[in-house]
This record gives C-alpha cells, structure tokens and sequence, in this order.
C-alpha cells in the first residue's frame, strides 16, 4: 500500500515532469507545490501571478506545478518521496509530521514566515438549507435531537479536525472550562451525524448534491463557494457565536529545495503569498487575507467571527491531535462503548 | 502461498499436475520459473513488505491493534457484507449466466457485455452512482425512504456496491461451464423419466457447482477487499458500517505505518483462509463427484 501510493506520487512526478520537460527545453526552474484539495483553483491563479513577478523581478522563468490530494495524504507523500519544493497544508500538523518523520525540514519551520506561517486564513461556519427551516443559529442547535448534522471522519480528513476542535473549543467555553462538559455536546453532536465522508469535499457533495442533512459543518471558504457554484438561492451561511480560526500554513521543504537547487524561488514563492496582490486574489478565492488593507476591501464578503485559534482552544496541534483523534482520544470514546 | 494462488486461477479440474509430475510438454521450467519470478514481484514481494511493516511494532501491540472493539466490528461489517454480496452475486450471476447460456434473445451480445461493465468502471464512480440513486433524495431512494427503508449509509448500501464489483465474477466462471454442458445428458435423463427439477438439481446444477463456488469465492474476495465504491455509500459510522480497509486508511491518516500493516495483514490472513477453505471445499467435492463418475 505504502509502495503503491508511493510508486503512484512517483508517477504522476514523472508524467509533470515529462511534460513539462517536453514542452520547454530551455533552462527553467521548476517548482512542486504539493496542497490539499480545495485550493486548487487558488494556486492555479496564483500561479500565474508569481511567474510574472518573479519574471518581472529577476528576469527568470518559473513553472509551478501543483499537486492535490487529502492535507494528510499528501503530507505522506512527501515523507514517501514526492520532491514537493513546497508544501501548502491543510493543518500544521501534517507539516509537523514530514519534519518529524521525513527530517525534510526545520521542527521550527512555522515561525519562518509572518502569521504563523499562514499567509491566509478561514474559519469554521455552518451551512443551512434556504430559509434555515430548522432555525439553526449557533452549535447548540446542532445537538437538538433529530438534527442531522453533516461533518466528515476526523481521523482521515484535515479539514474535519478543524471542525471538530471548533464544536470541542466552544463546548469547552460554554461548560466553563469543563471537559466533561465538552464531551457530553460532542457526544450528542456526533450521535446526530449521519454519515462521516473521509474526506471535506466528500462531505460537501453528501450535504449539497445528496441533500443529505440539515446542516454542513465547513470551511468558510468551501461553504462560500458552495453557494457561488450551486446559488445562494439553495443555502445560506450561518456564522456561529464562536467558532476557530482554521490556519491553513506554508513551507518550504528545506531538504528538497536545496537539492533542486529552489531554495531562494521557493521561499519567495511563499513570501509572495503576503503580498497586496496575492492576498486580493486568496480573498477573491474566499479565504480571509492577513493584509489590513485587503481584508477592509472584502469586508462584505467576510462576516465578523469570534475567533479562538487552536493554540487557544486547544493548547496547539500536537495536544490536539493527542488528545481527540489519536488511538483511543475523545472522538474514539464518542464511539466507543 | 504461491501455490495456493494459482491454485485460485486455474480452470476447475486440473491440479497439482506441474508439481507431481514432469509433463511431457516442453518449456515447463522456463514457464515455471517466468510464473513464479512474475508471482513473486507483483504479489509476493508487496505481501511480504506488508507482514514485515506490521511485525514492525512487536507481536503484543500487533495483537492489541487487530483485536481493538473497532477494528473487530469493521471485520464483521466487511466480511458479512462480502458473504452476503457473495450470496447475492452466486443466486443472480447463475441465473444470468444460464440466460446468457441457455436462450437467445434479441440485444443478448450487449447484455453480455454489459456484465463485464463493473470489471471495467473505476469503483468510485460505481460508489458515487449508487449513493446519488439511493440517497434520500435520489431517484430511486426517494421512493424507498417513505416506507422506511434505508440504503444509502446502511449496510444494505455496503452489500449493494460489493454486488456490484462482485457478480461478474460468478457470470464468467459459470457461464462457460453452461454453455459446454451437452443436452444430450438432459435429454437422456428426461427419457429415463427425470421431470424438469430432477435435470436441474442431479444434472445442471452439480456440473456447474464447481465453477459456481469459484466465481462466489472470487466475487467474495473481491467484495472484502474493495473500498472505492463501498466507501461513498457506506457511511463510514464506527462499529456500524465501517469496512476494514477505511480503518487502514485511517491508521495511514495517522502516521500509524505498522498499525495500518498490522490490520491489513489480519485481514489478509483472514481473507486467505476463507479462500482456502473455499478451495478445500471444492477440491472435496469435485473428489466426490469424480468417484461417483
């Protein structure tokens, strides 16, 4: 299986790499962003904007080819062998996890750039049917019985650790700090799911084309791009009381760049992220800019939210992940007897 | 191992031949060892890799992985829901097969091809279809879910896509079988005096058992290790509808290298002795039938 998915990351290198090899013979420098799911169409823009400014700056081509999967999945790659110049993740902890087990990068590798090492940010909010018929405003409707709430796995999906540590961090400020509080409203929260798809997308298509459920737990930007792709005339977005600021991060893997030579390209690759052009195009995208200016333009797109970052509610990823979705945490007990 | 592979693939009847004795037949050790080099890199080696992974942890954590409450209610879920596709591909395959063999109907040429259909369709795209036509609101679960029956996200959902990637198997084994079987066997017992039921159940159906246990073993063994389609309409609940395969995938999400090697290697030992026994079963009955002809 191991050898499979490496043997497949392997040949999908060999196909970019040969149709890129194909198309220019000239001496070009190329970089693998290897990202997760939906901010596919993102860093297809986003591609273009750097080219010209790196172009415009040193006079050099760069192609950027992208790679797209699972946050986790992908992060295995990586560690398995996918010469991923740069890595654009889902959660902090898959990028722990190439440093930890890959040694492909620095342990401190999220205090190298600005924010964290997130250039953009969203947030988790509930979608609801048109008309919200189940007048559903904050997470403690989710737990009402005979909700259904949509949400996927998250043991195999990234993007639904974020859903569930923004239920947990509120739950855990509602019950005053009370843990056992927090896992009772998990409790009843999970006893209201449905299905748990594996992956986000999977759990947007459940939610909007099966018309599964009353309610989707999602990324911000997923559930806005829901609404632009199937009309707001179906859904709309419901900002609860509080909820986590998710933190998509960035790096450059350091091991990988310096054998390719990439090093400089790459990190500016990153840099560029925070720059007024390329945070208008991630807000364009639906994903909140860290740019003053920019997120004042976009205001309107962008509800206030109460935010807790995960440091906060969650006293950081690897706490996290240790104590909900390892072997036996509090989203195994949910299911346990 | 290996023996026992080939074994799944050869044609009902001939065994052992190429071991016991020397056939007369050039090549044998050229083909021979071509076999066993091609069975060796393409499923022994990844076999092997697996095991070790697994035995990676130590024989204690091993044993702690594959006995967890969830993972020994994913073996019932897969395995049960693979029995009973297996049951269903066995029951339908048969018939469709007889029809296939025994009558000639306008359209039979794209019937016949359509039953190679699931071989070739990636099984996510037959998971997606089945869960867009069984969901609540889908064409066809929007007029089961009134009366309180449940497809999609059920285990109903689980038996239904492993029938799918399964049935073909029992059609393509048996099928063959049917068609070379002479009528005048049939006619004869009908002149003894045998009535249309007796035909059936002494004549047809031992003939074609034989093949017909072969295409249930494979439809079986496909069933328990699929996860494409499965995985779209099952729901994904722990303890409920769960299959193996996700738990493995959920080990990998985990970083959980010998954890996912630990359950695949049960799962494969599971799998491997019921296909064995399978074979056992057959060899023991094709013994009998040989000596009652």
């Amino acid at each position: 299986m191991n050898g499979l998915s490496r043997r497949i990351s392997f040949i999908s290198v060999l196909v970019i790499l040969l149709q890129v090899g194909c198309s220019t013979l000239s001496a070009q420098t190329h970089l693998l962003n290897v990202s997760y799911d939906p901010t596919r169409e993102f860093y297809e823009e986003y591609n273009k904007l750097f080219a010209q400014h790196w172009k415009a700056t040193t006079g050099q081509d760069v192609v950027i080819n992208q790679s797209h999967g699972g946050s986790g999945k992908q992060a295995r790659a990586v560690i398995e062998g996918l010469e991923a110049d740069v890595v654009t993740l889902a959660l902090a902890y898959d990028i722990d996890a190439i440093a930890q087990n890959g040694g492909l990068l620095d342990k401190n590798w999220q205090s190298k750039l600005p924010y964290n090492s997130t250039p953009y940010t969203s947030t988790i909010v509930l979608l609801v049917r048109k008309g919200n018929p189940q007048h559903i405003h904050d997470w403690d409707d989710l737990i009402r019985p005979g909700i259904k709430v949509i949400t996927p796995n998250p043991k195999t999906s990234g993007g639904a650790r974020w859903n569930y540590l923004a239920a947990w961090g509120y739950a855990l400020r509602k019950s005053g700090n009370n843990e056992q509080g927090a896992r009772d409203y998990m409790k009843k929260l999970f006893d209201n799911v449905p299905v748990l798809d594996s992956g986000a997308r999977g759990a947007t298509t459940t939610f909007v084309q099966r018309g599964v459920g009353d309610v989707l737990i999602a990324w911000e930007n997923e559930a806005l791009l829901a609404l632009k792709e199937f009309g707001s005339d179906k859904f709309e977005v419901v900002v609860p009381s509080a909820t986590i600021l998710a933190e998509p991060p960035v790096a450059v893997v350091d091991k990988v760049a310096q054998r390719h030579g990439t090093e400089k390209v790459a990190r500016a690759y990153l840099e560029y992220l925070y720059s007024p052009e390329a945070q208008d195009l991630a807000a364009r995208y639906y994903y909140r800019p860290r740019l003053k200016q920019v997120a004042d333009k976009y205001a309107s797109v962008f509800p206030k939210v109460n935010t807790f970052t995960v440091v906060e509610g969650c006293g950081g990823w690897q706490n996290a992940q240790a104590k909900h979705f390892s072997d036996g945490g509090t989203f195994d007990q949910i299911y346990g007897k | 191992m290996a023996i026992a592979q080939i074994n799944q693939v050869r044609s009902p009847g001939r065994r052992w031949s190429f071991v016991t004795k020397s056939s007369p037949l050039p090549g044998f050790r050229l083909s021979f060892g071509f076999t066993m080099i091609y069975l060796t890199v393409i499923v022994l080696i990844p076999l092997v890799a697996t095991l070790l992974h697994a035995a990676r942890g130590g024989f204690g954590v091993f044993l702690h992985t594959v006995t967890a409450p969830r993972v020994l209610a994913s073996y019932r879920v897969t395995l049960g829901s693979a029995a009973a596709a297996a049951l269903l591909s066995a029951i339908f395959g048969m018939l469709l097969a007889w029809v296939l063999a025994r009558y000639t109907f306008p359209g039979k040429r794209i019937v016949d091809a359509l039953v190679d259909l699931p071989f070739a369709l990636p099984t996510a795209v037959a998971g997606i279809s089945l869960t867009a036509l069984y969901a609540e609101h889908g064409w066809i679960g929007q007029y089961l879910e009134p009366h309180g029956i449940h497809v999609a996200f059920t285990p109903i959902g689980i038996v239904m896509a492993m029938s799918f990637v399964g049935f073909p198997f029992v059609v393509r084994s048996v099928q063959p079988v049917l068609e070379d079987l002479d009528p005048a066997m049939e006619e004869a017992a009908a002149s003894l005096g045998a009535n249309a039921w007796q035909r059936v159940t002494r004549i047809i159906f031992p003939i074609a058992f034989p093949a017909l246990l072969t295409g249930t073993a494979l439809a079986f063994a496909r069933a328990a290790g699929e996860y494409g389609s499965v995985i779209f309409i099952a729901g994904n609940m722990p303890m409920k509808t769960e299959i193996t395969a996700l738990l493995i995938v959920t080990k990998l999400e985990e970083y959980d290298y010998s954890g996912a090697a630990a359950i695949a290697g049960a799962m494969l030992a599971l799998s491997f002795a019921i296909m064995l026994l399978v074979n056992l079963l057959q060899w023991w009955i094709q013994r009998k039938e040989g000596r009652r002809g």
